[in-house]
């Protein structure tokens, strides 16, 4: 008779996108594309049920080829393959903080609705870092990278343009005091694009500073949600400033990152609108939110935002037929090259790899923890003081989370955003439910379309 | 008569193995480039491949 024994529903995900049937074995990350019969038989198998219609589907022969192949595959380790050791003996080796979000201003010349920073000064004063805190900053993350050979400083705030005269002397400094100890500092700025002038986007092409460029889309929608200070829209402003920097920079090493709300859920049209414009290189996700506000996205939002991700499926097909292909950020995916499974267990080393830093000194887990004084570790002066907290964070894992420890996207999204879900539920091992959703529809599109390319390289379709 | 495929196998990355062959840490922060609210660890490519 027919039966696969010992597959653990969570060990494998089997979805139908559009023409393809497509398998996945979550433990070995391996990848398999079934044709009809295949597909509704595993199915059948998995729940239990009887075989009849199947059979009166495919026929007795087809039925039965399918099943030895799917035996074939259980024996050779690649459907529903076990993964057997302890999580906290793996993930209690040392680890080293080698990112920093670099809070270079807490102040801004936009006053964005959805701002995590409460329009850049995250709940507290409007302030600037001076130059010795940057300094001692780098210092502490040269430090405590230890063996780490790259380190990463991303300037953020606020908008850290407003203090252009601390990021020049920082990114000279940085790269200097890297060098001189055989390490390498990655910089990356992110910015509303509203001080992008020329004299700014020489220094930051010459000092290889890759860019997030903050954009929501159209017109509308972006100075709906990003007017300026004086409540005016930002969009005339800095368009003009990101296509020169873009071309200034060649088309590469930067981000076009835009925010989706309850306001702009048909946001697939802002991703094409920034593709018209000549971007290639986008970024447009979720807004983080409490539920209380108006433009928070909620779970009964959630059969629209999907409709948008395969409209965007759509589009991103499109693109690349006509030979101008873009890339979207959530659509990547590396099914071969991907990282290794220690990396997989946590999502972004938050509090215990990744620290954010704020104008005075003071060190958070990341920036969306700026601000709450619970969680403050120490500073750059005199390092991570309290080291419950780094602990706390390091044991966010996926095996520590009870929603992700037996979800078949655990080893892609690896527990998700700890900050949503603290946001969400009060606890970091909560994970945020539609987040969850959302990035479950992302992670089928990516995977369908990367499966579509590996088919089309066979000349399979 | 030979028996007709059913299943092709795309990929296999054997990402249990990496058990015993990874963490050697070096890869990017995962929420630090492109995004600031999404930590995306799949779509990351290691470092030492």
């Amino acid at each position: 008779m027919f039966d696969l024994k010992n597959i653990a529903q969570e060990n494998v995900h089997l979805f139908s996108y559009r023409e393809l049937n497509i398998l996945l074995d979550v433990n070995s990350g391996s990848i398999h594309v079934l044709d009809g019969a295949a597909s509704d038989l595993f199915q059948a198998l998995m729940e239990k049920k009887v075989m009849n219609t199947v059979i009166d589907k495919y026929g007795e022969t087809a039925v039965q080829e399918a099943y030895q192949q799917l035996l074939a595959m259980q024996a050779e380790g690649l459907l529903g393959s076990k993964m057997d050791f302890d999580a906290d003996s793996l993930l209690q080796d040392d680890s080293y903080i080698k990112s920093l979000c670099l809070n270079i201003s807490h102040d801004c010349n936009l006053r964005c609705k959805y701002c995590f920073a409460g329009t850049g000064d995250f709940g507290g004063d409007r302030q600037l870092m001076s130059f010795d805190t940057a300094k001692q900053a780098i210092d502490f993350l040269l430090k405590a990278s230890g063996p780490r050979p790259f380190c990463e400083v991303d300037f953020f705030g606020g908008e850290p343009l407003m203090n252009f005269d601390v990021v020049k002397d920082t990114v000279i400094y940085a790269k200097e005091a890297a060098r001189k100890i055989d390490k390498e500092i990655r910089l990356t700025l992110t910015t509303n694009g509203m001080l992008l002038n020329e004299q700014v986007r020489r220094f930051l092409v010459e000092h290889k500073v890759k860019l997030v460029l903050s954009l929501d889309g159209r017109a509308e929608t972006n100075d709906f949600m990003r007017p300026t200070a004086s409540g005016r829209g930002s969009y005339e402003r800095i368009i003009p400033n990101f296509q020169s920097m873009v071309e200034e920079l060649d088309g590469v090493d930067y981000y076009l990152r835009g925010t989706y709300t309850k306001h702009n859920l048909d946001f697939s049209h802002d991703v094409e609108h920034m593709a018209s414009l000549g971007f290639r290189e986008l970024s447009v996700e979720p807004v983080v939110a409490s539920k209380e506000e108006d433009y928070a996205i909620s779970e009964e939002d959630y059969p629209k935002v999907s409709k948008e991700y395969d409209r965007l499926v759509d589009l991103y097909l499109d693109y690349q037929q006509k030979g101008d292909p873009f890339n979207f950020f959530h659509f990547n995916i590396s099914l071969e090259q991907g990282p290794c499974l220690s990396k997989r267990l946590r999502s972004c080393g938050a509090g215990f790899e990744y620290l954010a830093v704020t104008p005075q000194g003071d060190l958070y887990p990341c920036h969306q923890f700026v601000g709450q004084p619970e969680f403050c570790l120490g500073n750059v002066t005199e390092g991570v003081k309290d080291k419950s907290i780094s602990q706390t964070f390091k044991n966010t894992h996926i095996f520590n989370k009870k929603d992700c420890s037996k979800c078949w996207a655990r080893f892609y999204c690896s527990g998700g955003c700890n900050a949503n879900s603290y946001q969400q539920s009060g606890d970091l091992l909560t994970p945020y439910k539609t987040g969850c959703l959302v990035q479950k529809k992302r992670l089928e599109c990516a995977i369908y379309l990367e499966v579509k390319k590996m088919l089309h390289a066979e000349g399979e379709v | 008569m030979s028996s007709k495929l059913h299943i092709k196998t795309l990929v296999n990355p054997k990402l249990q193995d990496t058990i015993k062959t990874g963490g050697c840490g070096n890869c990017q922060a995962s929420c630090q480039s492109a995004c600031k609210t999404s930590c995306t660890v799949g779509n990351q490519v290691c470092e030492n491949k």
